[in-house]
């Protein structure tokens, strides 16, 4: 019999810290990409909230409630994280789990290091907390999240996963070098 | 260049793939009005409009802008352009 193991995207990647900013892997748990029918998303929305506790994100935005939390990802779709999906009969569910590797940068330059890969503007004036946006790092196409003023939650494809901690910690050490 | 993306807001150039040129498809069979279609291409000095792609939210855009100033003056879902 042979004994698989399971490794995660960034398994021998990560956690990394370079300069005042730590890269660290995710377990975001179960991921599921939610796209209600056309027409379908009171229903969803309605079906989500009574098992989750929350509703599908507008655009730009997340919600979360407890351990559980969407992402908006484009229009009419949002990622849940955290926690599996109740039967939704008026939307698309697509379990992703193994396709997204999630990484938090966190430290007082997560800003100034991601302003060097991503095309947004992340003020905190212009990208609070809890503000989400699909972009680019780089030349990965990527989830890029606030999770704190001083906290970012990337998640891209999982095979781009060494591609994604190489751009950063290559960014990191500039930034770092400017001291 | 900055591209308004109806979904997500005016986003960088560097987010989006032209797309040619936004025609509205002719009806029925073949007809001259095809090889206008397919073939044939203005080359306006002013204003344009044209799709992109906007590659992290999936988004097809109409956007309209000018050739000469190099203004974008809008942006809108492909799906509510007729084109």
């Amino acid at each position: 019999m042979v004994d698989l193991i399971a490794l995660t995207p960034c398994a021998g990647l990560l956690p990394l810290t370079v300069g005042n900013l730590a890269l660290a892997e995710v377990d975001a748990g179960p991921i599921h990409l939610i796209a209600p029918f056309r027409g379908g998303q009171a229903a969803t929305d309605a079906a989500l909230s009574k098992a989750l506790g929350l509703e599908m994100p507008g655009p730009q935005a997340t919600t979360r409630k407890g351990a559980a939390r969407m992402l908006s990802v484009g229009p009419g779709q949002a990622l849940l994280l955290g926690a599996a999906p109740p039967a939704l009969d008026q939307a698309a569910v697509t379990d992703q789990s193994d396709g997204w590797a999630v990484v938090s940068v966190t430290g007082p330059d997560a800003r100034e290091v991601l302003m060097r890969l991503v095309p947004v503007d992340l003020h905190p004036g212009a990208f609070a907390v809890g503000a989400t946006a699909r972009t680019m790092v780089g030349h990965m196409t990527a989830s890029v999240t606030r999770t704190d003023e001083e906290a970012f939650e990337i998640i891209v494809f999982r095979s781009m996963a060494r591609t994604l901690v190489h751009e950063l910690s290559e960014a990191a050490t500039g930034v770092a070098a400017r001291g | 260049m900055r591209i308004p993306c109806p979904h997500c807001g005016t986003r960088d150039l560097r987010e989006f793939t032209y797309q040619g040129a936004a025609l509205a498809q002719p009806e029925g069979d073949w007809s001259p009005d095809w090889d206008s279609y397919l073939h044939l291409r203005d080359n306006p000095a002013g204003e344009t409009r044209d799709r992109w792609y906007h590659n992290p939210c999936g988004t097809w855009v109409v956007v309209t802008r000018d050739t000469v100033s190099h203004a974008v003056t809008g942006g809108i879902a492909a799906r509510e352009a007729g084109a």
